[in-house]
């Protein structure tokens, strides 16, 4: 763990290194056999650089639609996302994104399934080395680089996965429900250590997820999405103190906030 | 493969061969029906140190060969073509169903019509046969490729070749490979099947003319045995190349 005061020198990193995210009326309807089925409505949202946004929401509130559609991997309809101003219209450099299931290529190593993206971004093989190193001490899975993704525990798995997110240095990470197929002790641990990645690595990260502590552990905000169209119905800013302590994670299933997002919820 | 695996090969085979005896023995079957697996064996030996087989043996495995490399060079383009558009599956689909389903025996005839003896008509046999087993397994593979991966390649805005090339032919290979195993076995029928509708030479040709003008029955066996021994090796080289592509996973 970083200590508090190295913490805090990194929050000036990640004010200037993080990318400003801005969701402008957002609208998204699915064509499906019985026929349109809207997934989102007019949703905006503004995420400051080095800003931790938490999404929460009931299943079928289109949290991974709108994931997607900031991700580039899903036009929407109406409105337009811009990343630094710029309008995304399509997967970004920027961008990283962890999927719900780790995503590994079951046939490579753990160190080809890393530097995939560099691969793909056409990296000579020694300054990929160079960055498997960094990004792989940055997730703690140092040693695993021959394995293979079979040879992993899940929460190993998802570290791969997140390792190969960050690989590119992206400014902006989309997390959907990472954490979601991983047991209870293994996510608390990987709940903290984001918080510590993230003050390192200084990226805004946008976190989908079903567990409100969590959405308030990891937050600077915790956006309430309704369901079926997904639509903001609130905006919570969450007031604890950084670094967080792993102690937040309990306090905050009691706290008003908690209670705020739950009275959210139920009126969805 | 451990050693207790390769003991119980062995003992199947000599099994196998003791049984084959025994028959021989208690039916009391003259050399020109059912030889003894010595001799047999002997006249093996015979045949490809006198050179008998030899030119034979290097006709059919050209056949086999080139059969198999056309016929599946062709079934992994168009596998991937059905896989990825339903267009080209609506019009192919029913002609390879047809050219399956119509016996290579019928068709062996037709193209030594159209292209006579040479190494051409074989060729094509070979690889007609070769085609479907490869075609199938190629599309079925291809289209399983998991979607998730798909999207990952995508976020990472990965090229179509790049698609092709780390996502599609890895996650498909097993598949593939498994259609190959069928392929090359069902190569050396083809390659036999097409030197039987008029070749000048070939082990399909061998044991035509050792059962028929040399009338020399050991010989026709050692041949047979030769031809299962090919399929054999090459069933063998494919499972090789599986284990060491798709084993480590």
């Amino acid at each position: 763990m970083t200590s508090p005061v190295a913490v805090q020198t990194d929050r000036e990193t990640v004010r200037t290194r993080g990318a400003t995210l801005d969701i402008k009326n957002v609208a998204l309807t699915f064509p499906t056999a019985a026929g349109p089925r809207p997934a989102l409505e007019r949703v905006s949202l503004h995420v400051a650089p080095g800003e931790v946004v938490s999404i929460i929401g009931p299943n079928g509130s289109g949290k991974s639609t709108l994931l997607r559609v900031i991700g580039g991997l899903l036009r929407p309809d109406q409105g337009e996302v811009f990343l630094d101003g710029r309008p995304v219209d399509g997967p970004d450099a920027e961008i990283g994104i962890v999927f719900q299931d780790p995503r590994l290529l079951p046939w490579r190593s753990v160190a080809a399934n890393v530097t995939y993206p560099l691969e793909l971004a056409g990296w000579p093989r020694d300054r990929r080395l160079a960055r498997l190193a960094e990004v792989l001490a940055l997730v703690d899975l140092e040693g695993t680089e021959f394995a293979r993704p079979s040879q992993l525990s899940g929460g190993m798995r998802q570290r791969a996965a997140l390792a190969r997110a960050l690989v590119l240095e992206p400014r902006l990470l989309l997390l959907d429900e990472p954490f979601s197929a991983l047991d209870a002790l293994t996510r608390e641990r990987f709940n903290l250590e984001l918080l510590d990645l993230w003050s390192r690595t200084a990226a805004s990260i946008i976190v989908v997820t079903h567990s409100i502590p969590e959405a308030i552990f990891l937050g600077d905000r915790v956006v309430v999405l309704s369901s079926g169209p997904g639509r903001v119905v609130a905006d919570i800013p969450v007031d604890l103190p950084r670094p967080r302590r792993i102690e937040a994670l309990d306090d905050a299933a009691v706290s008003p906030i908690a209670r705020t997002i739950r009275q959210h919820l139920a009126e969805t | 493969m451990t050693i207790r695996g390769a003991l119980s090969i062995v003992a199947a085979i000599v099994v196998g061969l003791i049984l084959w005896k025994a028959i021989v023995v208690i039916g009391g079957y003259p050399p020109f029906i059912l030889p003894a697996p010595e001799v047999v064996a002997t006249r093996l030996v015979e045949a490809w140190t006198r050179g008998t087989i030899q030119p034979h043996f290097v006709a059919t495995l050209q056949e086999i060969g080139l059969g198999f490399v056309v016929g599946a060079g062709l079934a992994l383009i168009a596998g991937y073509a059905l896989a990825r558009s339903i267009l080209i599956e609506r019009v192919l689909s029913p002609y390879i169903v047809a050219a399956q389903a119509t016996p290579i025996l019928a068709l062996a005839p037709v193209l030594y019509l159209w292209f006579g003896p040479g190494l051409l008509g074989k060729v094509l046999i070979c690889a007609l046969i070769v085609f479907f087993p490869v075609a199938v397994a190629t599309m079925v593979g291809i289209r399983s490729v998991d979607a998730g991966l798909l999207e990952l390649g995508r976020s990472l805005r990965a090229t179509r070749t790049q698609v092709l090339t780390t996502l599609e032919i890895p996650a498909a290979l097993p598949s593939i490979l498994g259609g190959m195993r069928v392929g090359v076995t069902l190569a050396v029928v083809g390659a036999i099947v097409s030197e039987w509708a008029g070749a000048s030479r070939g082990l399909g040709v061998l044991v035509n003319l050792a059962r028929g003008s040399l009338f020399d029955i050991p010989l026709m066996f050692a041949t047979l045995v030769t031809i299962a021994l090919v399929g054999i090796c090459l069933y063998v080289a494919v499972v090789f190349v599986e284990r060491r592509v798709v084993g480590a996973r």
